[in-house]
């Protein structure tokens, strides 16, 4: 491990840290222990339920079907869709986040009245959990009939929208953009604000006006928290779940059914949780490579 | 001190009711109305049995099937008494998975029980729930606008084609035609199978070949779906039971084909706006008459892991009793008593008498032929839904295309195909073609 290089330049001090790290290491291993257990079990599990044949319907006709679970999930015709559906999703609301997020916290940084209420009532999406906040949206405000969205279109005489019938997948992405906004904006905010005034002062005694200022000093900086946002709130939308509960179920037809909602669809509405697990597995793949992309990605931008 | 005191007084609290030895029992119910009384009468249960607590778990349709099911079927125990229907009770009695009512005492007046929903509670001989409410479907429609374009209530999807554009001319803000549309197999399919039946389509063949791309399927969609479209309220794809019940209630609908449950709902003044002016037919037909009405219960059923089956079984038999029949009569009136379960509530002389529905609700049910409900011959048994357990995945895929077909999303020959091919992979993986 240690190069003879290092060794040399600091002289005993790789092998204390090591002997340190030893006698430590039986203190850390009930919490080690304790995550793999966490983290461990379940998969295995997810693996092995993935090749039994487990419909809770039929309990008697339990056994070891091989891949079976995964030819059948692989040639669902809605997988595809699924698919397609979740990356949409996560696209969407990231790029919507992210760009609204930038505006508001430059907005924020400004000194205006009232700004501390101001940051208080844009944070507060963010509390309300998931399933009220999409029914508010479903009831209050997107209803066909009766919600705030339709009384506006109406009364300047334009045709109501049925947003969750004509626009489900449009309707979700606005519903979780409104819960993610204030994630992005508070980041951002923090990352301006460690911004060395001396720079701004700097650029502007060279000239520079609020847009390239914008572009060419508070952007570059955003960077890294940037990569930040995108990697924490990839990690959740990967697995929106509630909203679509709430209002679509999936629907109609597959046009709102993401990865997880199908998992569930397999799960709680076919009990077959072997077709689940397979599914579960399907997803576990699917995020790593992603995550993979954008490790590489970050660790770039983060160097850069 | 103060604290002191009162850790002292929390802990005698729970000192006398631990001695007290009190059982819960938790009870899983949907949130239609008559459950709603029934949650709310259940006080005087309580207050004749001070040893049992009632726990209530009041749910949506779907989620209360997808609660139940996972909680029985995973022997979890969560729940001591069940709210099924007749899909459910014979599928899990013959799997042992309900407590089976053989000692039912003779107050009860087993025999009492309308034949038809009796029989599809039943598996093998024995009763595994017993009913709360029964109920057919049939036509709520408005007679004072039916009056005013000189219509009578159509006996056949030709007639009530005829009516339909009558009835959009003359009523300003109302829907001339309210169906469900909210997918799920008890939600919107339940209308829509007996569509497909009586224009002449089914489900399966004899060899359990899904038929849902046959003429018979795509009649009934398109009718369903022009028709809806064209007379139907807007957000039509959101509409269960419940949201089309408030909408007739509210004089929003001029017809509306559902269960014949909603009708005490619909003719008592404190609930509707359109009590007196509401009048009831029988559901229309297609080609031909078979399964145009659908047969369903909704009944109290225990599953085998309680620990408290005595228990359970005294509250389910009091909340399906002639008692507690004439305790809602007594605290809501007669209209809102739960229907179709026993014969007896129709030779109630005050009830025939405050819902002009009773006898068409009656005939409708001992009518509804679970055995042919297609006029082709059928594998299985059901008017509404297929008594497989596979359906539930079945019935809620179909209903989810049949809701993507009605929003425009599909067209009806690509929502029936994508359905086909699903029903098919479905019942392949659960071995149906083996030999």
């Amino acid at each position: 491990m240690t190069t003879g290089a290092s060794t040399l330049s600091a002289p005993g001090a790789v092998p204390v840290v090591r002997r340190a790290r030893d006698k430590t290491f039986a203190l850390k291993l009930p919490s080690i222990g304790l995550l793999l257990v966490w983290s461990i079990v379940p998969l295995v599990m997810t693996l092995w339920y993935s090749l039994q044949r487990y419909n809770l319907l039929s309990p008697g006709e339990r056994g070891f079907v091989g891949f079976d679970n995964y030819t059948f999930l692989l040639t669902d015709p809605g997988l595809a869709t699924a698919i397609w559906n979740t990356l949409l999703l996560v696209g969407s609301v990231l790029v919507v986040t992210i760009a609204a997020g930038t505006l508001l916290a430059v907005l924020f940084d400004q000194e205006f009245f009232g700004r501390g209420v101001a940051r208080v009532l844009l944070i507060a999406p963010f509390f309300v959990m998931p399933t009220v906040s999409a029914l508010i949206w479903k009831n209050l405000l997107m209803h066909p009939v009766n919600g705030l969205f339709a009384f506006l279109l109406k009364s300047v005489g334009l045709q109501t929208i049925d947003w969750f019938a004509d626009l489900p997948l449009t309707a979700i992405a606005i519903i979780v953009a409104w819960q993610w906004l204030p994630f992005a904006t508070l980041i951002l905010l923090t990352a301006i604000q460690a911004l060395d005034p001396e720079r701004k002062e700097a650029a502007r005694m060279d000239g520079a006006g609020p847009i390239s200022m914008f572009v060419f000093i508070i952007l570059p900086h955003l960077g890294r928290a940037i990569s930040v946002v995108i990697m924490i709130e990839l990690l959740f939308l990967l697995s929106i779940f509630a909203e679509i509960f709430v209002t679509t179920s999936g629907g109609p037809g597959n046009a709102s059914t993401n990865l997880p909602f199908l998992i569930y669809r397999y799960a709680l509405l076919d009990f077959d949780v072997g077709g689940a697990s397979a599914g579960g597995v399907l997803a576990i793949v699917l995020a790593n490579i992603v995550a993979i992309f954008l490790m590489r990605f970050l660790s770039r931008t983060i160097e850069a | 001190m103060h604290t002191l005191k009162w850790l002292l007084a929390a802990f005698a609290s729970v000192v006398a009711s631990a001695a007290f030895a009190q059982t819960q029992l938790n009870i899983a119910t949907v949130n239609n109305s008559d459950m709603i009384i029934m949650q709310r009468l259940s006080k005087e249960f309580e207050a004749a049995h001070p040893d049992i607590k009632l726990n209530w778990v009041v749910l949506e349709e779907n989620v209360l099937r997808e609660r139940v099911t996972t909680d029985i079927a995973t022997k979890g125990g969560s729940f001591d008494v069940l709210t099924i229907g007749t899909y459910e009770a014979p599928i899990w009695g013959k799997k042992d998975w309900l407590v089976p009512f053989d000692d039912l005492p003779a107050s009860y007046d087993v025999d009492g029980l309308i034949k038809p929903i009796r029989d599809g509670l039943s598996a093998n001989g024995k009763l595994y729930a017993l009913p709360f409410y029964g109920e057919s479907s049939f036509t709520f429609y408005r007679k004072d606008l039916f009056d005013q374009v000189g219509a009578q209530p159509p006996k056949t999807y030709a007639e009530l084609d005829q009516v339909l554009p009558k009835l959009k001319a003359a009523a300003k803000g109302v829907y001339p035609l309210c169906l469900r549309g909210k997918p799920g197999w008890g939600e919107n399919m339940a209308y829509f199978d007996t569509l497909v039946n009586t224009m002449g389509g089914r489900w399966f063949d004899e060899k359990w070949e899904p038929q849902l791309t046959t003429p018979a399927w795509k009649k009934a969609l398109t009718w369903y779906v022009d028709n809806m479209k064209k007379y139907g309220p807007p957000g039509a794809s959101s509409n269960g039971h419940n949201e089309n019940r408030a909408l007739f209630a509210t004089g929003k609908c001029a017809l509306w084909i559902d269960a014949t449950s909603a009708a005490g709902y619909i003719s008592n003044p404190k609930d509707s706006q359109v009590a007196d002016k509401v009048a009831y037919a029988v559901a229309p037909t297609g080609t031909v008459p078979n399964g145009a009405q659908w047969l369903w219960s909704w009944a109290l059923g225990i599953p085998a892991s309680t620990k408290h089956v005595q228990e359970a079984k005294a509250f389910v038999e009091w909340a399906t009793s002639k008692d507690y029949i004439q305790l809602v009569a007594k605290s809501d009136g007669w209209t809102v008593v739960p229907p179709g379960t026993r014969t007896w509530t129709y030779e109630q002389p005050e009830y025939l008498q405050a819902a002009p529905f009773a006898k068409l609700t009656l005939q409708a049910i001992q009518q509804a032929d679970p055995i042919h409900s297609s006029a082709l011959p059928i594998p299985y048994t059901g008017v509404q839904f297929v008594g497989i357990p596979e359906f539930q995945a079945i019935g809620t895929y179909v209903g989810q295309q049949v809701a993507a077909a009605l929003v425009g999303k599909e067209s009806v020959a690509k929502a029936l195909e994508l359905s086909q091919a699903f029903t098919k992979r479905t019942m392949q993986r659960a071995g149906y073609y083996k030999k």
